[in-house]
């Protein structure tokens, strides 16, 4: 099965173990897909249905929401800096550009948590509409995302420690990275879909 | 915690106690069982902690047959229960939970795992692969599986079962109009094992585009592999939505969120729209795998390649897509106005096309072959008309304006079991005739066969053909019961007796398992029905490395063509390696524990232990993380003797069929 | 044997046309109005064609399976290596699209038919009915005429019944076989669905959505009236039958099987369930059954909340009886 190495390959790419890992990684991102399409179809149907509650107008804070949106994106940024050094093969400035990741996602976490906290102060709970139930599902479903990220990225961070850069843990870097790249494009579209056009409408 | 344990355990029903007994029993039994035979560590290592595909496949269908016993018993106690009008036997309460469970029991946890068990065993074998991409994963997903299966079975005397029925419809499935738990065992248990067919479906996927072996292409892939692939590309893109659907119910029940009450805003019907994105591409996740093992059977059984191979694929890839846009169809009296309605009535008849073109295809196969009468190829025979009446009737449900009268009707009751239980049912019945050899090295025996096909068939005939003309004259499904003065009461004894006989055929395939495990003979040769593709290449039971020498595929029907031209049957010795292996791993297990606990908690509504529990699967998820363990490797020594032992000296694959 | 398959096929197919054609009375195929039988005529089409398919796969099965089954004397025959033909597969292809437009072009010109007021009927001046299903009953509201009755309702005959479907619970359908197709009704909005019965004649009813315990027994009746026995039954209705009160209406939203009930007055004077903003009369206390209990979530909503002063108030309060578990999990 491990057989089939190819050292032509980027360090990820060199069995068929790890092509095999990586193209099903892919897929999962599909089902991934799906899920959040769903997600947002669910919040397309309810976002008007406020049940005499809150609407977006009256619970949004956008400068905060802004802060987020940066740092995500940033995160984003460095997580593929962090990627780039590895095909560098610079395991120092692969780690520290996945240390600088998980700070930027961890602040994006607790911005988020701040952000849900002042909702729910507010009145604008779960339980109070269709549309804050939607809301809070498709956020918090990212949300929890980002959270599985952070954990899961610090497994590999303590692997890459351990073992230094080999062809596997060469290739969950690269997986992990696919999902941060992931989650980012998800966060993309929960802010046009949710908090801009929120504002707007 | 504020448990009332008093309510935990179902007490008062007769029926219920009982089956609360033959549970304790069953269980005080099989461990008894294995402790007097010293299994238990035979059990562990052989079974528990396995990542062998064709074991995974053997336990998967031996769930698949008790998940069948449970739902027919629930199948036959609604046809007693209505086998008279005004019938006292059940009341309506446990009438309502017994069809919810024989509805959800039958798709989810019978026909799925049958076919995924059937896939596991062959598709490996049948592209020329030792394992599947991911083993440990596949391992995984069938304890997810497991453990799903079996909390939704203790639902019934633990806690409640679910009564809102299989599409558990809010906001009746609510907690305004269910506050039992009853339909969070629905919501949980068909969390849990869905994500394992989620893990399924993408395993499939990377196997069948990666691990085929030389000269495989996907044009060369038998059509029960075609039908395997495209079958996981629906999983994959109509389980997650499953998912959310379910995480939002359980939401909904358990944190009072508004997607689908009737109060604060939610939407009843956004359910039944998710439910179905979801429910209509699951029954081609359990139709399309069917169909490719009719397609094997009829093929190997008619002594003819497949007719029509490419306008086959064609068409599997043409229903996999149309199932993702029929949806509509389940709800075309909800009113969604006539533009809408009259799209997805076209798209609903034209599913009709592609099957059409199947159909015929499997008929033209036959055409000019010899078709040999075994057990496996009468299912797929009497598939054939069976099928066809269930196609028909679906177009004329298809067509939106009729539907109007059709809808929630017995007349949709019989056209959904006749197409459901002549393609899942009789392919199942057929693929475990015709793979039992490759799976235990020894046939089922044809003469009970017989037996066990012709009362199955007549049986459900007879059960479902008149539930059509009750239907149309106005009998309505889920219903405990019926006036007297209605004058269904004939046709619903006529069908009582069919589900009768129904179950008789079902005792036979059981006592047919029983006979031939004790009694078959055991000296047959590895390619007992002289057949088509790669699986029969191996031994019978097939070795757990699959293939010493991994085969060169030429052609289609590459081992029908290996056996003609001679080519590739023997083994040098000299062409010897040390085949790689994945190593047996106790972690899936400990996760179907721990999954099924943390689920158990959440059924109850003990959040925090649940929470406790659920550290469990993170435990799980980290160790797994850290596993390094790259397998082993099998030595030359064993493979050589493995493989002298099977080949007879004589280095030539042996036939059956041709030399009785 | 395979002749017995055969022979038990064919006769499966013959007692399929005999008994969907004639014979054996449906209700389905014995319409007692304009809207039932234009369905029943798109049914009786699409039998045409279905049996068409049977009637050819059949055959080509049943002469397939006889003629190539293996025998003793056709043990040496080799059979020919095929891979297809390209003319029959797209015969094959081509004849199922023809018959799925055959079908298609009828079934949409009777989905948006059956929109309208039925051919014929459009000078009749329709009559319109507000259905509320509950917890298993139907409630017929008359707004013009002032009335409301509970699991029957009197039509009169040859003019068209313009109903308003909603649901003041779970959701369900609203379907009078002998008149026309279903529709669903849903609490919190609205449907709407024409019958007319062309004669007078009792016509039975009922919901066929599932919903619970009470489903089997939630049936009512149509009576098709001539207008004169119409119109006086509606006078003496408002002469006769007692007014519905708000507190009587809330107990017969109650999870119960009601007998027949007849008011001199609508509850669309207070609630239109059809309304996205209506109360919701929701009463999970009165669903408990056997099993364990969970909690049950307080809705703001709720029609309790808005009638303060009634004194069930405290002895149906939804929560804080204990029944379930306290710790929630947020």
């Amino acid at each position: 099965m491990s057989a089939n190495v190819n050292t032509s390959l980027p360090l990820e790419y060199q069995t068929e173990q790890s092509r095999m890992n990586i193209l099903g990684f892919w897929i999962f991102l599909g089902a991934e897909i799906v899920l959040f399409a769903t997600l947002f179809g669910v919040y397309g149907v309810l976002y008007e249905r406020y049940a005499g509650g809150p609407t977006h107008q009256d619970i949004i804070m956008m400068r905060e929401v802004m802060i987020q949106t940066i740092l995500l994106l940033t995160s984003s940024f460095t997580c593929g800096l962090a990627i780039f050094e590895m095909r560098r093969n610079n395991l120092k400035g692969l780690i520290t550009w996945l240390i600088i990741t998980l700070l930027l996602g961890v602040g994006f976490l607790f911005m988020e948590v701040n952000e849900f906290l002042h909702y729910i102060h507010e009145g604008a709970t779960m339980q109070t509409s269709a549309f804050l139930s939607s809301f809070f599902v498709l956020l918090g479903t990212h949300g929890l995302h980002v959270t599985v990220g952070i954990g899961w990225a610090i497994l590999i961070i303590i692997q890459l420690l351990q073992r230094g850069l080999t062809p596997v843990t060469a290739r969950k870097t690269f997986i992990i990275g696919l999902y941060w790249h992931f989650l980012d494009v998800v966060w993309i579209f929960i802010f046009t879909f949710v908090y801009l056009k929120g504002m707007v409408a | 915690m504020g448990i009332k344990w008093n309510e935990i355990l179902i007490t008062g029903d007769p029926l219920i106690l009982g089956s609360q007994i033959a549970i304790l029993l069953t269980m005080i039994g099989i461990v008894g069982g294995i402790t007097y035979l010293k299994k238990w560590k035979w059990l562990w290592t052989e079974w528990l902690t396995t990542v062998d595909h064709k074991k995974i496949g053997i336990m998967y269908i031996i769930s698949a047959v008790l998940m069948f016993f449970r739902g027919g018993m629930d199948g036959i106690l609604m046809r007693v229960q209505t086998s008279r009008p005004e019938m006292e036997f059940l009341n309506a309460q446990h009438y309502n939970e017994i069809f919810t469970t024989h509805g959800v029991i039958m798709i989810l946890f019978m026909a799925m795992p049958f076919l995924i068990g059937f896939m596991n065993l062959v598709i490996p074998l049948q592209i020329g692969a030792r394992d599947v991409a991911f083993p440990q994963l596949n391992a995984l997903s069938f304890w997810l599986f497991f453990c799903g299966a079996m909390l939704f079975n203790l639902s019934f005397v633990v806690g409640g079962s679910p009564d809102a029925g299989w599409t558990s419809y809010f906001p009746l499935a609510g907690k305004e109009f269910s506050p039992g738990i009853g339909n969070n065992y629905y919501a949980v248990a068909l969390q849990i094992s869905g994500i394992g067919t989620l893990m399924t479906g993408i395993n499939f996927i990377v196997t069948i585009l990666k691990m085929r072996t030389k000269g495989m292409t996907l044009m060369r892939m038998p059509m029960f592999s075609w039908t395997t692939f495209i079958t996981s590309i629906i999983i994959v893109a109509s389980f997650p939505i499953l998912t959310v659907a379910l995480a939002l119910m359980t939401f909904d029940r358990l944190y009072g969120t508004h997607f689908f009450t009737l109060s604060g805003g939610g939407l009843d019907m956004l359910w039944a729209n998710l439910f179905w994105l979801w429910g209509h591409p699951e029954v081609y996740i359990v139709a399309l795998p069917a169909f490719g093992i009719f397609s094997e059977v009829i093929a190997t059984f008619s002594r003819k390649t497949l007719y029509g191979y490419k306008s086959m694929v064609f068409s599997i890839v043409g229903i996999a897509i149309l199932s993702m846009v029929v949806w509509v169809h389940h709800f075309y009296t909800m009113g969604a106005g006539p533009g809408v309605n009259s799209i997805f009535s076209i798209t609903t008849m034209m599913i009709a096309v592609p099957t059409g073109v199947k159909m015929f295809n499997w008929l033209f196969t036959m055409r000019k072959g010899r078709i040999k009468m075994t057990t496996a190829m009468l299912w797929a025979l009497a598939f054939v008309p069976c099928f066809v009446i269930g196609g028909v009737t679906g177009v004329m449900l298809g067509m939106g304006a009729a539907d109007y009268q059709y809808h929630n009707t017995l007349f949709l009751v019989a056209h959904f079991h006749y197409v459901l239980i002549p393609a899942v049912v009789f392919a199942v019945f057929a693929g475990t005739y015709y793979w039992w050899p490759k799976m235990f090295g020894h046939m089922l025996n044809e003469k009970i066969g017989k037996w066990h096909f012709w009362l199955f068939v007549i049986g459900f005939n007879m059960t479902f053909m008149p539930m059509f003309f009750l239907g149309l004259d106005g009998a309505v499904r889920r219903s405990y019961t019926y006036s007297v003065e209605s004058g269904y009461a004939p046709l619903f004894f006529v069908s009582f007796i069919g589900s009768i006989i129904l179950a008789l055929g079902f005792a036979a395939f059981c006592y047919n398992i029983y006979w031939s495990v004790r009694y078959a003979d055991r000296n047959i040769p590895s390619d007992p029905w002289d057949a088509r593709t790669l699986e029969w290449a191996t031994a019978s039971p097939v070795q757990h490395y699959n293939f010493a020498k991994l085969p060169e595929v030429k052609s289609m029907d590459a081992f029908w063509y290996m056996k003609k031209n001679n080519e590739g049957l023997t083994l040098k010795k000299e062409e010897l390696e040390e085949i790689h292996m994945p190593s047996n791993s106790g972690l899936p297990f400990i996760m179907c524990v721990v999954f099924g606990i943390s689920g158990f908690f959440l059924v109850f509504e003990w959040h925090i232990a649940a929470a406790v529990a659920a550290v469990g699967i993170f435990a799980g998820l980290i160790i797994r993380s850290f596993d390094y363990n790259d397998g082993f490797h099998v030595h030359k020594e064993e493979i050589e003797q493995t493989e002298s032992a099977w080949r007879n000296g004589e280095g030539e694959v042996n036939r059956y069929v041709g030399k009785r | 044997m395979k002749f017995r398959k055969l022979l038990f096929s064919a006769a499966t197919l013959i007692s399929v046309l005999l008994l969907s054609g004639c014979g054996y009375n449906m209700v389905v195929f014995e319409p007692q109005g304009p809207v039932a039988r234009s369905i029943m005529e798109l049914i009786n089409w699409s039998l045409i064609w279905m049996a068409l398919v049977v009637v050819v796969v059949f055959g080509l099965f049943g002469y397939i399976v006889w003629k190539y089954r293996e025998k003793p004397e056709n043990k040496d025959y080799e059979p020919p290596e095929e891979h297809g033909s390209m003319v029959l597969e797209v015969i094959w292809t081509a004849i199922p699209i023809l018959i799925v437009i055959a079908l298609t072009i009828p079934t949409v010109k009777t989905l948006y038919a059956l929109e309208d007021v039925p051919p014929g009927y459009e000078n009749v001046k329709p009559i319109t009915i507000h259905v509320t299903s509950a917890d298993w009953k139907w409630i017929f509201s008359y707004p013009e005429q002032g009335i409301e009755t509970v699991n029957y309702v009197n039509i009169p005959e040859d003019t068209p019944i313009d109903f308003k479907l909603t649901s003041a619970s779970t959701m369900q359908s609203f379907w009078v076989p002998a008149l026309g197709g279903q529709k669903y009704t849903m609490g919190k909005m609205e449907t709407q669905l024409y019958l007319v019965a062309d004669h007078p004649g009792s016509y039975f009813g009922r919901n066929t959505n599932f919903n619970g315990r009470g489903y089997a027994g939630m049936e009512f009746e149509v009576q098709a009236q001539t207008r004169e026995d119409f119109d006086q039954w509606i006078k003496d209705v408002k002469e006769t039958a007692p007014k519905l009160t708000e507190r009587k209406y809330e107990e017969l939203l109650e999870p119960t099987h009601l007998g027949r009930m007849t008011f001199s007055n609508t509850h669309l004077e207070w609630v239109d369930h059809a309304d996205p903003d209506s109360p919701s009369y929701t009463n999970p206390e009165l669903y408990r059954y056997h099993g364990y209990q969970g909690r049950v979530f307080e809705e703001e909503d709720n029609y309790r909340n808005k009638t303060n002063d009634d004194k069930n108030l405290h002895e149906h309060h939804v929560e804080g009886d204990g029944n379930g578990g306290e710790h929630s999990g947020h």
